[in-house]
């Protein structure tokens, strides 16, 4: 956990009593919805359809149990029971008052929870891997890195007003569970052939309306440059990004126009003047933030201890354990990933009560700590394996136990047409059916690993494009269609997708994406080639044919 | 969803109402014949010209305070009178989402 000091709280108790005073001035008149909108914005606030909808940052993914509790108790006390966590590790609740906003923003504030960076054309909330400090093999805790942009970028003034808005998402591992190659600025730490630690950077990533995989700018560059090269990047976008068309403003479609060449050299021509300034990070800085993160005292524990070996004859535990147990950094513990995909469920969503429950929990087993995924899923990342029959048992209890990590049902869906004022078409009930038509966890485990991701319009919050299966809804006539693409991946061989032909209906997504599944389960070369493996040895085709053939 | 500007150009194909949320708790509303407004579609006024739906959406619009992103959108009148959304999404947002929920809203 990252431990805030007085300047983080002044910044965020000051926050709260600015919003509450531009809200009063709203509702009694004197601020117009023209003047408040972008005001608004700034604090996480939409207008939906059928209400406000608050947006929190969880910076970098990690919460501290008491912090989720007070999600919980802002769930319950100002909103409908329930909140929904997003691609990007944020947590939504849909049903706030504006009268009640500043309370809401206040309560959150007293545990250094706050929704800056989660609106608007700024830099947004950083993210980075939910296992971050934990993953085997890890190059450092990107989390370090993390906070420190995320504290030079909070209110950063020549940040504020940016063409559009900016994300940034920074992995330390091989295997990029971050997302990075879809977002303005990705970050990989890494060693260069000196033994050195540096960045990869890559710029341009993102989906919408015109979907890039971000392209690496540079190579390699030291910690001690991040700040400035980040900035150097930022400046030639601020300069030429353009403010005339939304749909052409995000930096992508900059990086795509000049070229990644020219950008790079514009970048590097800006970069040369600065990098020796004010914003190279000294060692000294960089260790400060890294001691304010903590650590648990592990114990020294088996790998296999009885409890684990007397547990495994009960196959419910051994699904579960198979499927959503992974290995951590110190032996005899575990990472336990929480799936909020019941079958049948809204995708990550989760109850107040489930919330202050798994709070409990993470005091229990997880020294406090639990995380955010993109997938939104959410983790325990401390959890003994000596626990782990007893964590299952309590996780049972209270729903959050669904053996369906990364397979076939463990669906991304944005709100979609249920909740969203952009959206053309629902996606979350299309999401539902497909849980329940894969409901059987010997099904799902025959699948194997297969991501389907769903979008309700363009603006692709479902992150579609880079879903095995993505569905885009779109509007035809007043009725809701679905676009299916095939082979996209947001990992670190991040793909996008590929149409495999006319849209679809509404009550027919299902029967397709089970046409798909079949096909590939006929299709692929042997049983542990992945859905995915097989779309990119074969093409489309096959999966075109086999969806098409009788429609 | 279209903003109150984009729909000066916009000509009405059938019956219409003007709707919007609430300031102060982003509550549905619909704009009513009385110059207020109503959680309730069967108070909606109904404007069935273009000329008067643009009248319509410029009184609502007009309160600021009370209303926030005021819209022309679409119902059906049935054969016994009643106002029914005449698209999903005015039905979604009338009748709430449509999806199974972990707890009862």
């Amino acid at each position: 956990m990252y431990a805030y000091d007085e300047i983080d709280r002044t910044l965020v108790n000051e926050r709260v009593a600015e919003f509450r005073d531009q809200v009063k001035r709203r509702l009694s008149g004197e601020l117009t919805e023209d003047e408040f909108k972008m005001l608004r914005l700034q604090n996480g606030v939409y207008l939906q359809l059928h209400a406000y909808m608050f947006r929190v940052a969880i910076p970098y993914g990690t919460l501290s149990s008491r912090q989720l509790r007070r999600l919980a108790h802002v769930a319950r006390r100002y909103d409908r029971g329930y909140g929904h966590f997003t691609t990007r590790q944020n947590i939504q609740f849909n049903w706030i008052k504006l009268a009640e906003l500043p309370d809401a923003l206040a309560d959150l504030a007293e545990v250094g929870i706050h929704a800056m960076q989660t609106s608007g054309n700024n830099t947004r909330n950083v993210t980075s891997d939910q296992w971050a400090g934990v993953a085997p093999g890890e190059i450092e805790d990107p989390r370090i890195w993390s906070e420190i942009l995320r504290q030079y970028t909070t209110l950063h003034p020549e940040f504020s007003f940016l063409p559009r808005k900016f994300k940034f998402a920074i992995t330390a591992s091989a295997h990029d569970r971050a997302a990075i190659k879809i977002h303005d600025i990705g970050l990989r730490l890494h060693k260069n052939e000196a033994g050195e630690t540096g960045f990869e950077v890559l710029v341009g990533g993102g989906l919408g309306r015109t979907p890039f995989i971000g392209k690496t700018i540079k190579p390699f560059v030291h910690g001690c440059d991040l700040l400035s090269y980040v900035e150097a990047i930022m400046r030639v976008y601020n300069q030429y990004g353009r403010r005339d068309n939304i749909y052409k403003a995000r930096i992508k479609i900059l990086v795509h126009e000049l070229g990644i060449e020219k950008f790079a050299a514009e970048v590097e021509e800006e970069w040369q003047q600065m990098r020796d300034g004010s914003l190279k990070l000294d060692e000294e800085v960089v260790e400060d933030i890294r001691s304010r993160f903590s650590y648990p005292a592990y114990e020294k524990l088996p790998h296999m201890p009885d409890e684990l070996r007397k547990a495994a004859q009960d196959p419910k535990f051994e699904a579960w354990r198979t499927n959503s147990v992974f290995p951590h950094k110190v032996q005899g513990y575990a990472i336990t990933a929480i799936s909020l995909k019941p079958v049948g469920g809204p995708p990550g969503d989760a109850t107040a009560d489930q919330m202050d429950a798994l709070a409990d929990l993470a005091d229990k087993y997880s020294f406090g700590e639990i995380r955010v995924g993109h997938e939104q899923n959410l983790a325990l990342p401390h959890v003994a394996r000596r626990d782990l029959p007893a964590l299952w048992k309590a996780l049972d209890k209270i729903g959050l136990a669904t053996p369906n990590v990364n397979l076939v049902s463990d669906i991304i869906a944005c709100p979609g047409l249920d909740y969203c004022s952009l959206a053309n078409a629902r996606s979350i009930p299309i999401a539902q059916e497909l849980t329940r038509r894969f409901a059987n966890h010997d099904t799902a485990n025959l699948i194997g690993r297969l991501h389907i991701n769903i979008s309700g319009c363009i603006n692709a919050c479902g992150h579609h494009h880079v879903g095995h299966i993505g569905i885009l809804g779109v509007e035809k006539n007043g009725e809701e269609f679905y676009q299916i693409t095939i082979g996209g991946r947001a990992d670190e061989q991040a793909e996008l997708g590929t149409l495999i032909g006319p849209a679809v209906k509404y009550g027919e997504v299902a029967d397709v994406i089970e046409d798909i599944v079949e096909a590939y389960l006929a299709l692929r070369a042997r049983p542990d080639e992945l859905f995915v493996d097989t779309v990119k040895r074969l093409g489309v085709e096959p999966f075109r044919e086999r969806v098409y053939a009788t429609r | 969803m279209t903003s109150p500007l984009e729909q000066k150009k916009i000509r009405i194909a059938g019956p219409s109402i003007v709707t919007a949320n609430r300031t102060w708790d982003g509550a549905v509303i619909y704009r009513t014949a009385g110059r207020g407004w109503s959680p309730e579609l069967s108070n909606a006024a109904i404007v069935r010209t273009s000329d008067d739906a643009r009248a319509l959406l410029a009184e609502s619009v007009a309160d600021d305070v009370g209303a926030v992103g005021a819209y022309i959108a679409p119902v059906e009148i049935t054969d016994n009178g009643r106002i029914e959304p005449g698209n999903l999404r005015e039905q979604i947002r009338r009748s709430g989402v449509t999806i199974g929920l972990l707890v009862q809203a």
